[in-house]
């Protein structure tokens, strides 16, 4: 394996770790207010209908971006209607938007379009172009730096720049300010939070609405910044994989960060080695995709530090009387 | 008063007509739907073309889940319809269980082979088209390295990749095929950005040509191999027009061919295995306005040789899903 191979792995890894970073972190801000949230695979898909479908009308990525968190908000306000107004169990909501989400996109896909639930092909104006940074195409020659400046900082979209700058954002929104301690205050203790006299409803109307819009850049990131158009069914369970990465980071941001990179990675290394050779033993890539879940299951089992979520997570508030 | 007249006569004809629905024939769509620009469409053109042809009616079911699958064949079949002919190889065990409920009843399915005296199976030698491609594919590749996607790993898309490997082999026995499959699950159907990312892995690896076996995920490598300025191969309807100047070719399959010829044959369509191949027309690869360009003369009579060659039995290729296994790596 040589430095070129490494970086392209690594470019890989960038690509794909994006989409699972932003729902990560959607995931972060909902479960940390208290609300479980298993709808991440619902919304991304709804989202990446919705900016496909806008992008391909308007031809601009920029009102397809738009329409991609339009979708994904609507989803994000039913859960939040079902399971913070009505105090529906969480998890149930959850699931009915992710049928709702699969079912509505090919209705609305094939009503619309006529193509079996795809959404046409995206020209240049419809799609995010990659991004080439200041000086990338004059360092490319410089050794070793060189090659990652150009090849793996730059030419990514610019939602794979605004995903990785929301993490130190979401850290310091969660840790450094009066909204962030009442966020978490309302996910461990929502009575405490009542009783200083702030809503628990709306902090966490508040919080599933963030979780909204980063499951949309999620979504429309996967129709118009990586792929060109919708597909059916083509979050492919990745707003799962977010929720174990999430479990894996133990609700932190910059943990977030680490596990999606890692799980990204694995992708990307089973795909550049369908089987890999180790020497004594071949791994293949159907193991490497198990991986991320396997290693969810043994932090959850607390092999490696426990992972405790939020205390009041899944439990709908009822104030006292 | 005229208008009692016509609408007595329509009643009339209704009657007569509902007598000779008896016969009509019925095509069920798999999941995919009847307008997915792919399979299930080539069963709707075929349908269609029999329609315009002979002026006659058929009954049509668009499968909305897969607890219907029973419940659709056999409402079907209990409404008369005959023949019923049905896409996709999904329907293998339901069929092999309700047709001999139906003893009169002529059913056919596509890609799949049910062992039932009314039924007829018709296969594709996929392996013959993707040669084709293969040749085409080492014409055109400069690396000498060309790429092959699929999308489920199941035996079915390893005939397509038997088959492109060893066209491929044949043209440039030193070259090398890489080979990715997208997943083990049926969501590796429907997964464009893996798809993308794969293409993109076998680009930089040196891939010139990649063929994608692997429906909607093909959409995610055709457009990645497009933005790299490399040539893609699609699968099962043509999908030249995806992008045109890019692709290099499709290995088209016949479905509309197959169902056109059940609807035609009607009652009297013959049980068995009914094998659409080269010499058949069953498969072939597609050259059109969207790829003419990149179809030298050279490679137009490779092609050329190369079927003749299938056709003849010069040329054996081999079906993977005798053995499980493929001559060339």
């Amino acid at each position: 394996m040589d430095f070129a191979t490494i970086i392209q792995i690594l470019d890989s890894a960038v690509r794909l770790m994006t989409p699972l970073l932003l729902a990560c972190l959607a995931g972060l801000y909902s479960e940390r207010s208290g609300v479980f949230d298993i709808g991440l695979e619902g919304k991304m898909l709804m989202a990446a209908f919705t900016s496909a479908s806008v992008a391909f009308v308007t031809g601009s990525a920029w009102l397809g971006l738009l329409a991609g968190i339009a979708g994904s908000m609507a989803l994000s306000l039913i859960h939040g209607l079902a399971s913070i107004t009505f105090r529906g169990n969480q998890l149930i909501s959850g699931v009915a938007i992710n049928f709702l989400a699969s079912g509505m996109t090919v209705l609305l896909g094939i009503k619309i379009f006529g193509l079996g639930g795809r959404t046409p092909a995206l020209t240049d104006g419809g799609r995010f172009n990659e991004v080439t940074l200041p000086f990338a195409d004059a360092l490319r020659d410089v050794p070793f730096l060189g090659p990652i400046y150009s090849e793996l900082i730059s030419g990514h979209t610019i939602l794979v720049y605004v995903a990785f700058a929301l993490v130190p954002l979401t850290w310091w929104v969660l840790f450094r300010t009066r909204f962030g301690l009442r966020l978490r205050a309302v996910g461990e203790n929502p009575a405490s939070v009542d009783t200083a006299g702030v809503s628990v409803t709306r902090l966490r109307f508040a919080a599933i609405a963030l979780a909204g819009i980063l499951c949309g850049l999620a979504g429309a990131y996967l129709a118009t910044g990586l792929s060109a158009g919708f597909v059916k069914e083509m979050t492919a369970g990745r707003g799962f994989i977010a929720l174990a990465a999430l479990i894996f980071a133990k609700w932190r941001p910059w943990s977030a960060l680490f596990a999606t990179f890692l799980f990204g990675l694995l992708e990307a290394i089973a795909n550049r080695y369908p089987n890999l050779d180790l020497g004594i033993v071949t791994v293949p890539s159907m193991f490497m995709n198990a991986l991320p879940y396997i290693l969810t299951v043994i932090i959850l089992a607390g092999f490696v530090g426990r992972a405790i979520p939020p205390r009041a997570g899944g439990e709908p508030y009822v104030k006292e009387r | 008063m005229t208008l009692m007249k016509s609408l007595m006569a329509g009643c009339a004809l209704t009657t007569l007509a509902s007598g000779a629905a008896m016969a009509d024939p019925a095509l069920i769509y798999d999941l995919g739907g009847k307008f997915d620009k792919s399979f299930n469409e080539a069963a709707y053109a075929g349908a269609t073309r029999w329609v315009e042809e002979t002026g006659g009616t058929y009954k049509e079911l668009e499968m909305q889940s897969e607890a219907q699958r029973e419940q659709a064949l056999r409402r079907l079949a209990e409404t008369g319809a005959n023949p019923i002919v049905m896409t996709g190889f999904a329907f293998g065990d339901v069929l092999n269980k309700i047709a001999p409920d139906y003893p009169d009843t002529r059913f056919a399915i596509i890609d799949m082979v049910v062992d039932q005296p009314n039924v007829q199976s018709v296969v594709f030698t996929e392996e013959e088209g993707s040669y084709l491609a293969g040749v085409m594919a080492g014409l055109a590749s400069q690396t000498d390295i060309v790429g092959f996607i699929g999308g489920m790993d199941i035996p079915l898309i390893h005939k397509f990749e038997c088959g492109y490997a060893q066209g491929f082999k044949a043209t440039k026995p030193e070259g090398k095929v890489l080979i990715n499959y997208t997943g083990t699950t049926p969501a590796a159907w429907n997964d464009p950005v893996k798809g993308g990312e794969l293409a993109k892995a076998q680009i930089s690896q040196g891939a010139d040509v990649v063929y994608a076996a692997a429906g909607g995920t093909g959409i995610g490598v055709l457009q990645a191999v497009a933005d790299a300025g490399k040539l893609g191969v699609g699968v099962d309807s043509n999908q030249n027009h995806l992008h045109p100047g890019s692709m290099l070719t499709s290995m088209v399959k016949r479905v509309d061919n197959a169902v056109y010829d059940a609807f035609v044959a009607g009652t009297d369509m013959v049980p068995g295995v009914k094998v659409m191949d080269l010499a058949a027309g069953g498969v072939d690869v597609a050259v059109d306005d969207a790829n003419k360009d990149l179809v030298t003369p050279e490679m137009q009579a490779a092609i050329d040789e190369a079927r003749a060659g299938i056709e003849s039995g010069a040329i054996e290729v081999h079906d993977y899903m005798t053995d499980n296994t493929c001559p060339v790596q």
